[in-house]
């Protein structure tokens, strides 16, 4: 059971790891709320495109060498692409069709994907490991994880970058405006389809980012599609569907509470305690933390 | 394999008279009784193999099928008669298991044979049981299975007491040889049914082998978990001279590369469960998989037929090392066409009364041989002690049937690299 008792330095280390891996658990749900921002769409195959990212850099590490930090761009660029072509060729359609249409078609989606993941790879769990896999800085008694530390700072790079996009690219202007008003952005003669394919793509490109980073930390599994997908769900939900902001922060709060509750309850604690803030947030704040209350 | 339908399609939408119904109603009874007639007709034994191929517990189930894979020319040059596999998968789920097992059945399966995982091996267990057909468990050790007086499960897989009893009298034996005894120990476990099982026999058994050392935190984590950080600093923040574990396979990865990162050298790692040992673990992880000693159900290297197998299994998977997964699977086939050699009928009673007085001696497991007692468990068996070396599995207790001697304290992680 928990260690109330234990020294200072094991609750700052314990909160520093789960920190850096929220930060990229963020950047992974960053994507979902993206998408669902602006296309209101719900990627239910969300945790298993990034699986597929992941394999991809253990495959490009394993083959070539090539470090996933270094991979995060041209395979958020891969899956960017893969995010396009699904949304305008596959989701485009089941746009104004019902909601269980919609999640009928991206749950296939995620079932081809962890099979196909499964037949590719088999059954095993594979990681990269990269010549600082093992390494850790000593910040006197602290001892943190170097990997997790380049995890985290490419992950706060990579949504700083998409923030970036939002903000000052014309086309990021214009995806926001498609989400505040789609009625009005076809009036104005945006190409919408062509705007809900891009913002598909990036949420792709997220997951991309993420999961290359996520194989220097995490084993992965073809069978890790659908827990992903749902811890997506819970920091998106936690922090605000279609917010960016709130799905970051979404993402810090759960790893540092899921880290803490492993230190204070138990470790068997970790998915109990996101799952019951999730509920506290669906009962007192159903918008969110950074959600806007819908009139 | 699917019945298919007889009756000519003119025939199909008749409308439904007392006669057809009552037709109906007996040709209805003859399909129930179908399974029996089938099963009471010649030819080779269909054998189902429930296993966890997909899921969380795949690449241990995918393991575990390389012991069936290996075994027709084995069985053949033993004088055994053919039988029919009849794979399943259990996906690492109770549900999935239990369904499994009954399409199996239905489907024409004599016998089964599985399931690795203590939880799925006890839903396998009770339509074994319902439906009259034998079970042989490869791998399961919750004890419960075979105290539920079953007369058609047969478990030749030692239980979680059994585990540990001579998981202790392996560790003082390692101790002794080597001078080095931890005083104090911190214990990590699954929380799944297996993991469950030998954290509640271990503090029950410790005092009767009269351990040396002192439990000071015990530890469960989800064997699915992601992360492994925090139970690992736990753990390192007891102080404990030794790390004793009952894991799975990417649990062990996990927390191997744990204690690398958080600097933190035990004396050594007491394994008593699966992951450790295994041939992902010694590959993934490198110099730094050398050490751990798993006290497990493992196999004698003098006796024949394990030279047998283990070639057999070289020849076939290049780079594979024989690990329990392999021989424990092995010798449940072994067990199924032994008995339906004995029995010369595929009938499930006949089959469940041979497989009762099986007396094997010739096996490849640590131990006289396999017999079943009334309950149908094979007491028999008995641990080894292996420690990874180089890559390699080495034998280190018993001395009786070891190969080489143990290294304890084990060299710390940051001198090895």
């Amino acid at each position: 059971m928990g260690g109330p008792f234990l020294p200072l330095e094991i609750y700052l280390n314990v909160a520093i790891s789960g920190l850096l891996t929220g930060l990229v658990y963020g950047l992974m749900a960053l994507g979902l709320s993206v998408i669902f921002g602006v296309v209101r769409v719900v990627n239910f195959a969300h945790g298993e495109m990034m699986t597929i990212a992941m394999y991809l850099a253990i495959v490009l590490f394993a083959s070539y060498g090539l470090d996933p930090l270094l991979m995060m761009i041209p395979l958020a660029a891969v899956l960017f692409v893969l995010g396009y072509a699904m949304q305008m060729t596959m989701i485009n359609p089941f746009i104004a069709r019902p909601e269980h249409s919609q999640f009928m078609l991206l749950l296939a989606v995620a079932i081809i994907i962890v099979n196909g993941l499964l037949i590719a790879f088999g059954p095993d769990a594979q990681s990269v490991q990269a010549s600082y896999s093992f390494d850790s800085f000593a910040l006197g008694p602290l001892i943190v994880d170097a990997t997790k530390v380049y995890a985290g700072g490419a992950a706060i790079l990579a949504a700083a970058a998409l923030f970036a996009f939002f903000r000052y690219a014309p086309i990021g202007r214009a995806i926001r405006a498609c989400a505040d008003n789609h009625t009005g952005a076809l009036v104005i003669g945006l190409n919408v389809k062509r705007l809900y394919a891009l913002t598909f793509g990036l949420g792709a490109a997220c997951v991309g980012a993420a999961g290359s980073i996520l194989s220097l930390i995490e084993s992965v599994t073809p069978s890790l599609g659908p827990a992903y997908t749902l811890l997506a769900f819970v920091i998106v939900i936690t922090g605000g569907l279609g917010s960016m902001t709130g799905a970051l922060l979404g993402g810090i709060l759960i790893g540092l509470t899921e880290a803490l509750a492993a230190l204070l309850i138990s470790a068997s604690a970790k998915s109990m305690v996101s799952f019951a803030i999730l509920v506290l947030v669906l009962l007192f704040r159903p918008q969110g933390i950074m959600g806007k209350r819908l009139s | 394999m699917n019945r298919q339908s007889h009756t000519p399609p003119s025939r199909r939408n008749a409308g439904t008279t007392r006669r057809t119904f009552n037709t109906g109603l007996a040709a209805a009874a003859s399909l129930l009784a179908a399974p029996a007639i089938v099963r009471a007709q010649g030819g080779p034994l269909k054998v189902g193999v429930l296993l966890p191929r997909s899921g969380a517990q795949a690449s241990i189930g995918q393991d575990c099928q390389r012991g069936v894979d290996v075994a027709g020319p084995i069985l053949k040059s033993l004088g055994l008669p053919d039988l029919q596999i009849m794979n399943a998968d259990t996906e690492t789920n109770v549900e999935v298991a239990r369904a499994r097992a009954e399409k199996l059945v239905n489907d024409g399966a004599q016998l089964l044979v599985g399931a690795f995982d203590s939880g799925q091996t006890t839903a396998i267990a009770q339509v074994a049981e319902q439906k009259g057909i034998p079970l042989v468990i490869n791998i399961a050790a919750a004890p419960p299975i075979t105290e539920q007086g079953y007369k058609f499960v047969f478990r030749n897989f030692p239980t979680a007491p059994m585990i540990l009893g001579d998981a202790f009298n392996n560790q003082k034996e390692i101790f002794a040889a080597t001078g080095a005894t931890p005083k104090t120990v911190v214990f990590m476990h699954v929380n799944d049914t297996f993991g469950t099982a030998m954290s509640k026999a271990v503090p029950g058994l410790m005092p009767k082998f009269q351990m040396p050392y002192k439990i000071v935190e015990t530890i469960s984590y989800d064997p699915t978990a992601r992360d492994l950080s925090v139970e690992v600093s736990k753990a390192k923040a007891t102080g404990a001279e030794a790390l004793m574990m009952v894991s799975r396979l990417n649990d062990a990865i996990l927390i191997t590369r744990e204690l690398v990162k958080q600097r933190w050298s035990p004396m050594g790692v007491l394994s008593m469960g699966p992951g450790w040992y295994e041939d992902q673990y010694l590959k993934t992880l490198g110099r730094l998989s050398d050490g751990p000693i798993s006290l497990v159900p493992w196999y004698d290297p003098n006796k024949k037929l394990s030279k047998q197998l283990e070639a057999a299994l070289a020849k076939q998977f290049p780079g594979i090392n024989l690990n329990t997964n392999h021989i424990y699977t092995f010798e449940a086939v072994l067990v199924a066409a032994d008995a339906f050699r004995r029995a010369k009928s595929t009938d499930p009673k006949a089959l469940a009364e041979a497989i009762r007085t099986t007396n094997i001696t010739e096996n490849v497991s640590t131990g006289p041989g396999i017999r079943f007692d009334a309950k149908g468990q094979n007491v028999q068996l008995k641990n080894s002690a292996i420690q990874n070396r180089g890559g390699k599995l080495v034998t280190v207790a018993p001395k009786a049937a070891s190969n080489a001697k143990p290294e304890f304290p084990m060299v710390a992680y940051d001198k090895r690299r």
